[in-house]
């Protein structure tokens, strides 16, 4: 949609077209609420395409970001996307690409869930930025992220240090105008020369790099007290009260004085912390108020770096939420603004939690799954992440636990181990691929008494419907990782066969060892919308 | 001038189609514009909203205060009351009046309906029976859209219904009729309330 020269575009769109128009050779990803749209809209971009840019989604973050790592490493730009959760996923490449550098810039982008609207966690991914020692920054609006791009490849090529971009929900979700460039960079490849011995990190080698990135610091200190993104106004004499405010942070602040902030205050939206902007805050008011969205991690370093006379608020002090994200009138309250509310909450009103679509198929798993249950007392079902998670609401309630991507599998298997039976583990498709291979192989090599169900709907649904990593293959792999052939066994999942699919899941409980079943049947969703763009063809 | 409007109804039912149409509006016409969208989970069946926001001159927050929204337009009367709190004095809420029970325990009908109408400024039509009638199933949120109009101060109707054709254009020129004729249907309805 146009508007003379500006687009309408999500956060995560504008993240997307700003990294093709800073001239990426690909992004690297794997889908997760927020963050799924920046891929897609790369996906989908007739640039990316025109450039051969690469786009297809990687089976996890850590994959995604070892990739990217290799394009970087012969000159040329690469984007990671994923969730915050997805960053513990790929810690390990994400922290060691710090020590390594890069060649060709690499921007990771990881995409926060304050509230939890589809999260286990409300992890703050900029505790990684600062762990890693990189370069952070945190748009606060969508033409800002759009405009940050280019900026932090330019940074990231510059201090040859991968550069962590951190948004959250309402930053990625959110549409509004954004201008874009009429002239915007080819691909581009730096063509630098690498120190061989940088990317090959022995002990030694490391040793001097970690030297490097930390003698590096001081430089990213100075950008971030120079950066365009980073904005500071004071007022004359002593004000009551200072603001510091973060990402998005800083427009809930703005929304309570549309004619200017009466406070002096500093935006932050690139670390490590301006601290000299800082001072200089802290110096001219009483109090200094952090709002921040996340974790109170500007909060806790301020009450640090500032000698311990300074007064510090947020959501350490109670003046701001300590869980949840932040919103105008949370903000308000902190700003000690009474709140415009006329209306009190309505009386016949009751929560409409999400459920599993009619006509699902891990519908008919659930069911079928409290069918046998029900005739072992004490079964212990492990969950998974993805739609199927709602299987531990009503009315199913099949699901004993959901903990990260993978864990049913390894959690069926140490219940086994301390002679839990039956152990049983559901997980689909896509979370199998990210991160249940590896924990089906343990089980495998320790002959564990356990029954993994694999609820295959052919694609990842939960983010809608990416292409899943595994589909056509999960046979091969089980059989590939050793489970006995015999015990991997595929059933549809349909009302109709019912007694065929409790049959298999009671035969393959009674086996002692690993077994594998695999209830295949395609997601409704992704079947509805082929079914839909069949009928508008033949039209 | 603003105008802060929050959709809302369930997975699945189409608000996101209202916020595209408003949006096209607002855009062709120079308004600034932000609007935040749930997707994810909620998507499943569940509650989802949209804060939507317009204005002429730039806007700061993606959210909606408390007691500050002009306007919920919702495709369903429960989802519309959860908003409540968000409501300005003089705000308008434009329903409809259908239930949608996918949840065991959902409030008697009869007890929501009346909290409903109780309420000061508010606007609660069937769009769902209107599009039965006439042959329009798909159409029943641009019939709720059409209603909306009159009370969208900073949108004139007539704009808005050229956004209905331009986003619908697509999709051939059957379909854009048949969507003109809902929004007109919306739109005459509240007329015909002489409010």
């Amino acid at each position: 949609m146009e508007n003379n020269d500006k687009l309408l575009l999500l956060g995560d769109q504008a993240i997307a077209l700003g990294a093709i128009h800073a001239g990426i050779s690909g992004v690297y990803a794997y889908p997760g609420t927020p963050s799924t749209e920046i891929t897609e809209y790369i996906q989908d971009s007739p640039l990316a395409r025109g450039r051969g840019l690469h786009s297809t989604w990687c089976t996890n973050e850590k994959t995604a970001m070892e990739a990217a790592l290799g394009m970087s490493y012969v000159g040329k730009r690469a984007l990671v996307c994923m969730k915050h959760v997805g960053m513990n996923v790929c810690a390990d490449a994400f922290v060691n690409s710090a020590i390594t550098g890069v060649n060709g810039g690499i921007v990771v982008l990881a995409a926060d869930d304050p509230s939890m609207h589809s999260s286990q966690n409300e992890q703050d991914s900029r505790f990684y930025g600062k762990f890693a020692m990189v370069p952070i920054l945190e748009p606060s609006s969508q033409q800002e992220a759009y405009n940050m791009m280019e900026y932090a490849y330019d940074l990231s090529e510059k201090e040859k240090l991968p550069v962590l971009m951190r948004i959250t929900t309402r930053m990625a979700h959110s549409r509004a105008a954004v201008k874009v460039k009429e002239k915007f960079s080819d691909v581009t490849c730096t063509g630098r020369e690498s120190v061989p011995s940088d990317w090959v990190l022995l002990p030694g080698n490391a040793r001097r790099r970690y030297l490097e990135v930390i003698a590096e610091q001081p430089q990213l200190l100075a950008l971030s007290e120079t950066s365009p993104f980073n904005k500071s106004v004071f007022k004359d004499g002593m004000s009551e009260r200072g603001i510091v405010a973060c990402g998005i942070g800083y427009n809930y602040v703005m929304e309570n004085y549309p004619d200017g902030c009466p406070y002096p205050i500093v935006k932050i939206s690139q670390y490590p912390l301006p601290m000299e902007q800082l001072t200089r805050l802290a110096d001219s008011c009483k109090e200094v108020l952090v709002v921040e969205d996340g974790q109170p991690f500007v909060e806790e370093q301020l009450k640090g770096l500032l000698p311990s006379r300074y007064v510090v608020k947020g959501s350490l002090s109670g003046d701001l939420p300590r869980t949840g994200e932040l919103t105008p009138d949370n903000v308000k309250a902190a700003l000690g603004i009474e709140s415009g509310q006329v209306y009190a909450p309505a009386r016949n009103l009751v929560p409409r939690p999400p459920a599993l679509c009619v006509g699902c198929g891990h519908r008919d798993v659930y069911d079928a799954l409290n069918r046998v249950a029900a005739e072992y007392p004490g079964a212990k079902i492990f969950g998974d992440i993805g739609c199927y998670t709602l299987g531990a609401l009503p009315p199913f309630r099949t699901l004993n636990s959901c903990v990260d991507m993978g864990a049913s599998i390894t959690m069926a298997k140490g219940a086994a181990d301390a002679g839990q039976f039956p152990a049983i583990a559901v997980i689909g498709d896509s979370t199998f691929t990210h991160s249940g291979m590896t924990g089906l192989l343990d089980a495998v090599n320790d002959k564990a008494n356990i029954t993994v169900v694999i609820s295959d709907n052919l694609t990842t649904a939960m983010t809608g419907g990416q292409d899943s990593a595994g589909t056509n293959k999960f046979e091969a792999i089980c059989i590939g990782l050793g489970v006995e052939p015999e015990h991997v066994r595929v059933v549809v999942p349909l009302p109709k066969n019912m007694e065929e699919i409790t049959r298999v899941i009671r035969e393959e409980i009674e086996y002692d060892g690993v077994s594998v079943i695999i209830p295949r049947r395609e997601c409704i969703q992704t079947l509805n919308r082929k079914l839909k763009k069949k009928r508008a063809e033949k039209k | 001038m603003k105008t802060d409007i929050i959709l809302s109804g369930v997975g699945g039912q189409g608000i996101l189609s209202i916020a595209t149409i408003i949006g096209e509006a607002a855009t062709r016409t120079g308004l600034a514009l932000k609007q935040a969208e749930v997707h994810g989970m909620s998507q499943r069946g569940g509650d989802v909203q949209s804060n939507l926001r317009l204005s002429d001159t730039s806007i700061a927050s993606d959210l909606i205060a408390l007691g500050t929204a002009d306007m919920i337009i919702s495709l369903e009367p429960m989802e519309a009351l959860r908003y409540l709190p968000y409501l300005s004095k003089d705000g308008w809420i434009i329903t409809s009046s259908a239930p949608f029970k996918n949840i065991p325990n959902y409030p008697d009908e009869q007890a929501l309906a009346d909290e409903l109408r109780a309420q000061p400024h508010v606007v609660s039509l069937d769009v769902e029976q209107l599009a039965r009638e006439n042959h329009m199933q798909k159409s029943a949120n641009v019939i709720l859209l059409g209603a909306a109009a009159s009370f969208l101060k900073i949108l004139d109707a007539a704009t808005l219904r050229e956004s209905v054709g331009r986003i619908f254009a697509s999709k051939g020129e059957e379909v854009v009729n048949m969507n003109y004729r809902a929004f007109d249907i919306g739109h005459e309805y509240v007329k015909s309330l002489g409010l």
